[in-house]
């Protein structure tokens, strides 16, 4: 499809084709709920069903390296709802900066999750073969454990594959944004990245508290 | 406000399929009609991949021993055949072929919203189906098209992998085509095209796409997870590490039940098309008619596990389930009642879609109907898995879905290659398909009473008359599927020109030449008149003041 | 009954010569010899009798309509009819009254089905890639038979060692998936002596189709005198369950006089056990699977979570020698103290 300026061809005004990508966007946001609600179904059900095991695996993981993921991520909210608004008001240097800032900070997320994935390497909690939950755990507890530690690489690695979708959707954005193409007038991309982008915050926020959270007093 | 009635007359010179010439202009178009001819021919090869195995299969159950194959071979062609007809046939057939076609074209739009993401659809749908063709020839499948745990995910030797990964690709082929339904029927409409306007068909689109979004997700991320499960030795629906096999029943089906609504809506969306153009009056109903697909769409999400009621679930569970069944029963039959009266002091003629449209009601009549034995929780512990469950769901697939399918194909046949099909010819095979469909089936209700489970691959001497008889009834059916596949090819080239509008019907589709322009419309239409209005639709040439006057009072 | 006698006689011709032996006729239905078989095709011949109601009244209105009001000139359009309230209202008002008599009525059959009766003959069914292992209540084992007296009430419990399978006897009407991980029942009641089919009726992968065997419906006297006529055959489970139960060193724990660390299993089977979290459970075979295999499910009141869990390590027989040990302590004395079971009229 061919485009005049930026309005491409099927769609009659600016108006209609920012509506439309807004509305295609939330769409897109309600199939991806959808999506993680299998995984977060799957992981209520066996927890209450092994809630020791579920409890004591999740003690494994540590609460300080999630503890401060929550923090960098609700940042990086914070920033990219900056970036949205720097868009719609046409301050295009400072959108940069915080398309860059927002990138920055899912980039420290995403290296955190990594240490924490080494760690549980290190601790032969990675599903597969070579899983060993403690020394000496019999057959049952090392599956139920094996279960929990499933769910836990299933829901955080799903999440970490769109943190990585989002990071390069932002960088396609301060390159875009570097040109000068986002003005009041014409934001939507941002617009719509900036929902992605809290959709994906959204669901560390259920993670979080699901994953590493319940049971520690 | 008539729009351009003049100029219908002659054959446009560039249109659609003639303005770009050359492979690259397919293969990189965004052109909803041409991806809508893409989706065709790749949905066609499926299905006659899946038609290859059911052929097969009737071959084989012609003897209580199996004629053919193997146990083995023979749980791979029922799998395979359900495997490429449910997921890369009938989920796609009419929303991606015909629904891509006309769904611009009847809201007044020059394409869908998202043209790039229509094509992408496509070539997931590709990628998709290669994953699955390479499980077919790498091995083979044999878990059954439902991939039930710990069978799919630890105890069967064939290709799962390749299978579930390539039915999970393809889920986003049908989300992102859905998404692109939605958003395009909210916000792309023409002028004077309001909600209640539109055409019944993209009313059943729009509520298949409702599906679509919200229930393929679900089974995308099911099969994932069994997928996984396979390839590391998880456990999450395996008893043996701590799982549940249920779960993933639950999981499955709370796709797979609304996926069959996904391959019936569409369908009753091409019938409301096509009784009022062949009746040539209003449609009985239009707001119950449209209602009724948005509240099989909405009801159809919570009837999934009567698909479980032998399952060991919990007793109010099966009977909650069983009561929502009943309820969604509701919307389909007043479809039903509304297409009949429609045809009440119509004008009937007796063309090739019209023939469709009434034996899909007869076909889809009794899939329904029977739909109620099996949501009946006291005669599900009888029925359940036994060939009854498969003359129903067939004579609801096949019956309805491909009914409509092929009916919508020759109602728009013209439309979409500006030529006509051969009538007589058309009218044999619409018979022939009926009788063959109904010998095919019907013998299975009767089987499955008596007991017979379904795949199996051998059976007790005393079901085989009536599998004869079944086989027999696939052989007449096989034949009423080349034969529209022949002349519709032969028509392409040698078909005599249809003009504009041949029926005539009262859409937008037919306000546009045929073939359409690339871009629909010479002009953006403006709609000013109520869908399937033959009374004030003087541009039709049609003899109204002939219609007998008495009839306004039963409005 | 009249009517079954007339479908056996409409013989087909053909057949008949070909296939007297196997096939003399073409029934609708299977025979009926259960307590379930009269109720479900009771059931079936009220919603066939609705359903062919509709269908023929609709068709017969499509095939009226198409021929008279076939169009008589190419330019005639029809009459401009566009809805009518009172008929919306009835052919939605009429059909789920319909569909809620259909409900009700599977409804009933079903909970019947679903709730065994107390007096029941329970026989153990493992279904296992691609045969049934079937165990009478007198440690007699059978496979892909199953020898049932006519008139009593029989529970089969089934296992799965492997799969998810499904019992299914046509010529009761009923069936119930077994499902790996956990016990389902089912129940019937044998109305008429006979030999009937028994299906594996959820595919199980390779040779699901040859996983089947024959039901044997005796007459009582037959049936006891059968069960004692093959008694040779006859592995003890009580026998070999505490002999597991030693081996295991479950004994170590659930001592009989309730000294132990965990409560004494005497009488324990079909009491009600108090559990830690202040309610109460019945102590079924299914109560009784979920304490071997994932004992932290429900822990007995006073006791504390020890209990390693048995899951992979023990297979369904084993359990189910277990399960008969212990049911074989049901009329063992229950200690006053350190048992789980709650006593006959005391505090919830």
């Amino acid at each position: 499809m061919h485009r005049t300026g930026e309005l491409y061809e099927q769609y009659r005004t600016l108006e209609q084709q920012r509506e439309t990508a807004s509305l295609g966007m939330w769409i897109f946001l309600s199939t991806e709920v959808l999506f993680f609600a299998g995984l977060f179904m799957t992981y209520t059900l066996n927890r209450s069903t092994y809630p020791d095991i579920f409890s004591e695996a999740s003690k494994t993981i540590k609460l300080s390296w999630g503890a401060i993921n929550t923090v960098v991520l609700i940042g990086s909210s914070l920033t990219m709802a900056m970036a949205v608004w720097a868009s719609q008001t046409g301050k295009k240097k400072a959108l940069t900066w915080f398309l860059i800032a927002t990138l920055v900070l899912g980039t420290v997320f995403l290296g955190i999750k990594s240490v924490e994935y080494h760690d549980k390497y290190v601790e032969h909690h990675i599903p597969g073969w070579n899983f060993q939950f403690e020394p000496g755990a019999d057959a049952a507890t090392n599956a139920h454990a094996q279960l929990f530690f499933s769910l836990y690489f299933g829901m955080t690695g799903l999440h970490a594959l769109h943190m990585i979708i989002g990071a390069g959707l932002l960088l396609w954005l301060i390159r875009e944004s570097l040109r000068g193409r986002f003005t009041p007038e014409y934001n939507t991309p941002v617009e719509n990245i900036g929902l992605y982008w809290h959709f994906v915050d959204i669901v560390w926020i259920f993670l979080f508290p699901l994953l590493y959270l319940i049971d520690r007093h | 406000m008539s729009a351009t009635p003049a100029a219908v007359n002659q054959m446009p010179r560039e249109h659609y399929l003639n303005a770009t010439w050359g492979i690259r202009s397919w293969l990189l178009t965004t052109d909803h009609k041409r991806i809508a001819l893409l989706y065709l021919a790749s949905v066609t090869f499926f299905f006659f991949i899946g038609g290859a195995f059911a052929t097969m299969i009737r071959i084989h159950l012609l003897s209580p021993k199996g004629l053919l194959v193997t146990p083995e071979t023979y749980n791979k062609l029922f799998t395979m055949h359900g495997v490429a007809m449910i997921f890369f046939f009938l989920i796609p057939s009419i929303p991606a072929v015909l629904g891509n076609f006309l769904l611009p074209i009847m809201i007044g739009a020059k394409d869908l919203a998202f043209p790039k993401i229509n094509l992408l659809s496509w070539y997931i749908y590709l990628v998709g189906g290669c994953f699955v063709l390479y499980s077919f020839s790498t091995g083979g499948l044999d878990t059954g098209w439902t991939f039930y745990t710990p069978l799919s995910s630890v105890y069967s030797n064939s290709a799962v992998t390749p299978a579930v990964l390539g039915v999970f690709i393809n889920g986003f082929s049908s989300i992102l085509t859905g998404l692109n339904f939605i958003v395009t029927v909210h916000t792309m409409r023409a002028p004077g095209m309001t909600w209640f306007r539109l055409p019944l068909f993209v009313w059943a689109q729009y509520a298949t796409s409702i599906i679509f979004i919200l229930g393929t997700p679900v089974i995308a991320i099911t099969l994932l997870l069994a997928g996984l499960e396979r390839v590391f030795h998880l456990g999450f629906f395996n008893p043996a590490l701590g799982g549940d096999p249920i779960l993933f029943q639950h999981l499955f089906w709370f796709y797979s039940h609304p996926a069959v609504y996904i391959m019936i809506l569409p369908a009753m969306g091409v019938i409301s098309e096509i009784i009022p153009t062949f009746a040539r009056k209003p449609i009985f109903g239009y707001s119950f008619i449209a209602g009724s697909s948005i509240a099989i769409a909405v009801i159809g999400f919570f009837v999934w596990a009567h698909h479980m009621f032998v399952t060991g679930e919990s007793t109010y569970a099966a009977l909650t389930f069983s009561l929502l069944s009943y309820l969604v029963a509701i919307p389909s039959a007043v479809k039903v009642f509304n297409w009949t009266s429609t045809l009440y002091k119509g004008s009937i003629s007796y063309d090739t879609p019209m023939l469709y449209a009434l034996g899909f009601i007869g076909l889809f009549l009794i899939g329904g109907l029977t739909g109620l034995f099996l949501a009946c929780l006291g005669l599900d512990i009888h029925l359940h898995d036994t060939y009854f469950v498969i003359a129903h769901f067939h004579y609801i697939m096949v019956g309805g879905a491909v009914m409509g399918y092929v009916g919508g194909l020759h109602y728009w046949w013209p439309k979409i290659t500006g030529k006509l099909y051969p009538e007589f010819l058309a009218r044999i095979a619409a018979i022939t398909l009926f009788l063959g469909f109904n010998l095919t089936f019907f013998p299975q209700f009767i089987l499955g009473y008596l007991g017979m489970p379904r795949r199996y691959a051998s059976y007790p001497p005393e079901f085989q008359v009536l599998n004869v008889m079944s086989t027999a009834g696939a052989s007449i059916l096989a034949l009423g599927y080349l034969l529209p596949m022949i002349y519709l090819t032969w028509s392409m080239r040698y078909g005599a020109i249809a003009g504009p509008n041949p029926w005539p019907g009262t859409g937008l589709e037919w306000r546009t030449p045929s073939p359409p322009p690339t871009e629909n419309f010479d002009v953006t239409p403006e709609v000013t008149w109520e869908p399937y209005d033959y009374d004030n639709r003087p541009d039709l040439g049609l003899d109204v003041s002939g219609a007998p006057a008495l009839a306004h009072g039963d409005d | 009954m009249s009517t079954r006698q007339i479908v056996q006689h409409r013989k087909l011709a053909h057949d008949k010569e070909r296939n007297k032996t196997v096939q003399a006729d073409l029934p609708l239905y299977p025979e009926q010899a259960s307590n379930f078989a009269m109720s479900v095709d009771g059931l079936m011949a009220y919603i066939t009798a609705v359903c062919a109601f509709f269908a023929i009244a609709i068709t017969a209105a499509i095939i009226y309509f198409f021929f008279k009001y076939r169009r008589k000139h190419p330019g005639e359009v029809g009459v401009p009819i566009h809805g009518d309230m009172r008929l919306e209202t009835a052919w939605i008002v009429v059909p789920l009254f319909l569909a809620l008599t259909m409900f009700g009525w599977g409804a009933v059959v079903y909970v019947d089905f679903r709730r065994a009766p107390m007096d029941t003959l329970d026989i153990y069914v493992i279904g296992k890639q691609w045969m049934w292992k079937i165990q009478q209540p007198t440690g007699l084992r059978e496979i892909n038979e199953l020898h049932v007296p006519v008139g009593r009430n029989v529970k089969l419990i089934l296992a799965s060692e492997d799969v998810i399978h499904d019992f299914s006897v046509p010529a009761f009407r009923v069936k119930m998936d077994v499902v790996p991980g956990h016990y389902n029942t089912m129940w019937f009641r044998p109305t008429k002596a006979g030999r009937y089919h028994f299906f594996c009726q959820q595919y199980c992968g390779t040779n699901h189709a040859l996983m089947g065997g024959w039901v044997t419906v005796m007459e009582p006297m037959e049936y006891a005198a059968w069960l004692s006529g093959s008694s040779e055959a006859t592995a003890n489970p009580v026998l070999a369950g505490e002999k597991l139960f030693a081996e295991k060193a479950c004994n170590t724990c659930h001592v009989t006089n309730g000294t132990g660390r965990a409560p004494s299993l005497n009488g324990v089977y079909g009491a009600n056990v108090l559990l830690a979290d202040g309610s109460a459970v019945t102590a079924d075979d299914a109560y009784l699977r979920e304490s071997i295999l994932n004992p932290q499910a429900k822990i007995v009141a006073g006791y504390a979570p020890l209990m390693p869990s048995f899951q992979g390590q023990l297979t369904e027989e084993q359990i189910i020698d277990l399960t008969s040990y212990i049911k074989s302590l049901q009329s063992q004395p229950v200690p006053t103290k350190g048992s789980g079971v709650a006593p006959a009229t005391g505090k919830k």
